[in-house]
This record gives C-alpha cells, structure tokens and sequence, in this order.
C-alpha cells in the first residue's frame, strides 16, 4: 500500500481546483475537425455523418460512462429526434435549428417519460427496460405509417437554409460545419455537466450507489436528469442526421444503432469524454473503407475486433494511451 | 360469435407451437443467466447455427430429418464447448457490460459468417413427408408439422424438468443457482457444471432453431433480430428458472398470435408493453427471486 496523500497538500489542492479548465490537447479534436475539411474535401458527407455520430456517442457516455447506466436502447432517443426533425421538415417547416430544439424537447421528453418508469429497476432488468422501450418506439413508428412512412421510411423531407442564407449542398460542406458547430455545442454542454458538482454526484453513483445514498444524494433523481439530458442529446443528434441526410429510416430506432454506438464507445473509451470522438472516428472511417471493399464481412472483422477489446484492450484506445504513457513515465 | 371458438383454438394451438420453439430456444439462456450471471445476448446465434446446420445436413448431404436434428446438435454442443473454453469462462463474474459487448461481438460475427457461406436469403426447411400435410383431431384439421412441433415440445419440458427435479446433476444445477459459493463449499465442481449446462442449453436452442424455422427464418440477422423475443421470454419468467421461461413463452407465443390475428395494426406493440409492466411489477420476473 502506497502512503495515504496528504488532501491538505497544495499540490492536490491546486489539482482540484484547475481539474475543470481547458487543457492544451482538448484542442485537438477541433483541429483535426478543421484540418479534414480542407485536407478530404471529397469526404465531407462522411464526416458530416462522423460528427452527428460522434455527439450520439458523447450522449452515451454521459449515462453509461458517467452514470453507468447500461442501456441496450439509446436509439430510442436518436430516433425519436430523427424522426421529429424528419416529420416537421416532410410537413412543411423545414427550418433546422427550430428542428433541432424540437428534436431535442421531443427526446428528452421520451427519455423522462420513460427514464420515470424504467430507472426504478437495475441491472438486468434496466437492461431489458431499455431495450423493450426502444423496440416499442419502433414498432410504433413501423406500424404508423401514415406519419413515419413504416418500413419504406420517410420521404419527402425539405429542409431549408441555415439562417435562410446557407444551403445544404451536393458536397456536404453546410453539413459538415453545421455539424461541427452544434457537436461543439453539445461537447461543451457535456464537459461543463461532468465536471460540475453534479457530474461528480454521478460518478459516485457510478462507483458505489449505496454510499451515495448514505450521504443523502437523491440518486433516483440524479439518474433520471441524466437521462433526459442524455435523451435531448441524442435526439439532436439523430435530427442532425436526418437533416444532413434528408431521409429517416427504421434503422434509426433499431436495436443494430444501439448496439454499434455502444461498441464505437467502448472501442474509444467509456467515461473519458474523448472516447466518443476517437471510437466513432475510426469505427466510421473502418467501416466506409472495408464496407467498399467486402461488405459481408464487415461485420465478422469487427465481431471478431470488438471481441479483441473486451478481452485484451479493456478502457479502449484511451485506456490503451493511458497505460502506454504510464509504463513511459515510470522507468522500471 | 359463431366462429369466435374456431378462431381461439386456432390461436391457441398455433400460439403453443410457437411457445414450445421459444421456450427450448430461450431455456438454455435463463440457466446460464442464472447460474453463471451471464448476459449471453448471443445466445440466439446457437438457435440459428442448429438451424443453419440442419438445414444444410438436409439439404447438401441429404440426411433424414431425425439425423440432420441430431448432427446439428451435436455440431452445436460442440462448438459451444469450445467457445465456453476460449471465450465465456474468462467473463464469469466481469462487469456486465463486458459480457454484453463480447456477445454482441460474437453476434456480429455470426452475421457476417452466415453472410459468407449461405448469402442473405433464408434457408429453406423441408419436413419429411409424414410431417407436411394436415391431420385430422375431431372435427377439425390442424398442420401436421406444428402438432409435432408441440409434441416435442412437451416431450422435452417432460423431461427437462424430471431430469432437473429427479437426477444428481439436476440436484447439483438447483443448488449451485441457490447459492453459488454453498455448493463450491460442498465440493460441486461447479467449472464443469457451468460448461456442461452451456452445452445443454446450446444444444436445445440448437434444436429449437432447426425446428422452429418455419417461425423464425433462418437468416443471418437471426441472433440479433429475435434477441428481444428470447430475452423477453428469460426476464418475464425469471432467470434460473426452468419452470418461468415456460410460463413467459406461453405468454408471449399466445398472445403474439392472438394480437397478429385480431389486430396485426398493433403488430407486437402489446408484447412490449406487457413486457414493461410485468418487469416493473416484478423485476426479477415472474418465478425469479431476486
């Protein structure tokens, strides 16, 4: 056992208070954002895609990485934004930023609604809670199809300029920096949420729900805003998407979104605030480059990759940086 | 109203076929879920490897039916052995979420192997002749492949739960779900209990896959499109239980029939719900202690 550290001491002191502010790397996202633009003009629309993704993961982290909630149904929330913004913009008012609030309000009240009723359970039983709302919100929108458009999807959306002034074009390029700005956005709504007095209430219920509850913190209404912020997220998330893409399918409710935005998560790193962007980045550019080339087995290799991390890489690609710069910084 | 008892035997007749099929699918999962806390979601994988194993037995090496069963069982217990070696054994006991994203890793993989050697489209199963065709039971006809169906259904929970209550091993299995660390004190070896009740349910899940395709197409997405289903039938009746499954897959084959029959508007909406409310009502599902 190593010595207790001294929690007087000004170092931990000066620690703690600066734990919060803005580092020098954090900046490296929004570089690498802003050098794809001009370095892979061609791939605009994918990255646009990317960075919708990216805030769908990040939404996930803040449930499962920060509050560990385990959830098999987040595209409940992303689909319900998805289609919200699909809808309004099929149904004559195309106007995305009002969209995407509507997207936002519409998930976060799906995710309190439901996060009501479901939070009351743990464990398997959440699990299963998660995974039977989200089915049941797609069978509704396969069944209304009136609205949604069923199994065909929707069609016939119009989504109109930014601002009036800025139009959605072939390239991708109004996608791609109105994604980055609302994920800049979200990002800091996220950081700002971890790092405050509440985030830290649920890492520790993360970490010990019982002692959380010995100290008197509400844990059951703790989870619950969690969830609907997560919810808002992600539905905004699933609008971006569907504005940027003009088209809502099923798949935006289905099990398979829930399933692989848990895996890019885990293959950047849960509860690290940067594993959503490293994970959906590599897990999107793999998939656009090895889908070209043999589609079917796409999914056995990443089957067999996702296997590998539970195994070997635990933490993911931070936990693998995390432990390669500690082995560095201790010569043994 | 004249028509309305026709009507409901047929639901119930064709709802308990689809029963029996869930239920061997969906047993085998509610043992392991119980007795090793495991979060198999790729369970469903082991039903559509007997499903494509059997169909394949039939028709590229044109095996009788019995015999196509019993190799693809026998295929599968095998091949669930092993990964429970390699794979599974490593996770008893790990953090949920691992055990929930290496079975889904598998199940991807099953996707994309079932692409490769059998192509999208769903296999075709063709019973032996003596199964095709109507029987007549009294005054009305029914399929004869389903009525086999639930015959072999029963035969099986018969002796499921005979082998559970009257044998050692079933002695052994009942108490290592009670008490885990009692029965590893007592001198179970529980390791090759664990591996042996995987094997176990593999293999009927494997059977259930092979018999129940005419319900469940054997597609490469089987494992995850039907992953809702066997999962409802385990949480509603109660993980580690082999009598709740049974009760849940009542519930859900009953009335998902009779919901596609009197309002197929709602389609399995209804399940879903009463899923919901039934694991609120009672977390640990209907026969589970918590």
């Amino acid at each position: 056992m190593a010595a207790a550290p001294d929690i007087a001491s000004p170092a931990l002191l000066d620690a703690f208070a600066s734990r919060h502010r803005l580092r020098a790397y954090e900046a490296l996202p929004w570089l690498a954002a802003i050098a794809a633009y001009f370095v892979f003009p061609d791939y605009l629309a994918l990255g646009a895609q990317i960075l919708a993704t990216i805030l769908f993961a990040l939404s996930l982290d803040l449930v499962l990485g920060y509050a560990g909630i385990v959830t098999l149904g987040h595209a409940a929330f992303f689909g319900t934004g998805a289609y919200t913004a699909g809808i309004l913009a099929a149904n004559g008012w195309g106007e995305p930023i009002s969209g995407l609030v509507a997207a936002g309000a519409a998930a976060g009240a799906v995710g309190f609604l439901t996060g009501a009723i479901i939070l009351r359970t743990t464990g398997l039983t959440l699990l299963m809670q998660t995974l039977v709302v989200a089915a049941m919100l797609s069978e509704l929108a396969n069944k209304a199809t009136a609205i949604t458009g069923g199994a065909d999807g929707l069609q016939g959306m119009d989504v109109w300029p930014i601002f009036g002034v800025f139009r959605f074009d072939l390239f991708g390029r109004t996608a791609y920096i109105y994604c980055a700005f609302v994920l800049l956005i979200g990002w800091l709504a996220v950081r700002s949420i971890v790092y405050s007095p509440f985030g830290r209430s649920l890492t520790g219920i993360r970490e010990n729900v019982l002692r959380m509850h010995a100290v008197g913190s509400p844990v059951r209404h703790r989870k619950l805003t969690a969830y609907t912020i997560s919810a808002a997220l992600a539905g905004i998330s699933g609008a971006l998407i569907a504005q940027t893409a003009q088209f809502v399918g099923l798949g935006a409710l289905g099990l398979e979104r829930s399933g692989t935005i848990l895996i890019m998560l885990i293959i950047g790193g849960v509860g690290q605030l940067y594993g959503a962007f490293i994970g959906v980045t590599l897990y999107m550019i793999a998939q656009d480059r090895f889908s070209t080339i043999d589609p079917v087995f796409w999914y056995f290799w990443i089957g067999l990759f996702m296997i590998f991390v539970v195994m070997f890489a635990r933490g993911g690609v931070l936990g693998l940086l995390t432990r390669a710069r500690r082995k560095l910084s201790r010569p043994s | 109203m004249a028509d309305l008892l026709p009507a409901a035997i047929s639901i119930a007749f064709h709802g308990l076929a689809l029963a029996m099929v869930l239920y061997l699918i969906s047993v085998g999962l509610s043992v392991t879920m119980g007795l090793m806390g495991f979060v198999n979601l790729a369970h469903g994988a082991f039903a559509m490897a007997g499903g494509y194993a059997a169909t394949t037995l039939m028709g590229r090496y044109h095996l009788p039916f019995a015999a196509a069963l019993a190799g693809a069982i026998l295929i599968v217990v095998l091949a669930s052995l092993v990964l429970e070696r390699l794979l599974y054994r490593r996770l008893y006991g790990a953090d949920e979420l691992d055990q929930v994203l290496m079975t889904m890793g598998l199940i991807f993989m099953t996707v994309g192997a079932a692409t490769y050697f059998w192509g999208p489209v769903a296999q075709p199963v063709h019973p032996p002749d003596l199964l095709s065709g109507q029987i007549q039971l009294g005054s009305r006809e029914f399929p004869a492949y389903r009525s086999f169906l639930i015959l072999c259904g029963v035969a099986l929970v018969t002796g499921l739960w005979l082998g559970l209550e009257r044998t050692r091993f079933g002695a052994q299995v009942r108490a290592a779900v009670d008490n885990l660390r009692m029965a590893q004190s007592i001198g179970i070896n529980t390791s090759q209990l664990f591996a042996l009740t995987f094997a176990l349910g593999s293999g009927l899940a494997a059977l259930g896959g092979a018999l129940g395709a005419e319900f469940l197409p054997i597609v490469p997405g089987y494992a995850l499109g039907n992953l809702v289903y066997f999962l409802i039938v385990v949480a509603v009746g109660g993980r580690g239980s082999i009598r709740g499954p049974f009760v849940a897959a009542l519930l859900v084959g009953t009335t998902d029939t009779a919901f596609k029959y009197i309002a197929p508007e709602l389609g399995a909406f209804f399940i879903y719900a009463l899923t919901m409310a039934i694991l609120l009502w009672r977390p640990a599902g209907l026969f589970g202690h918590a």
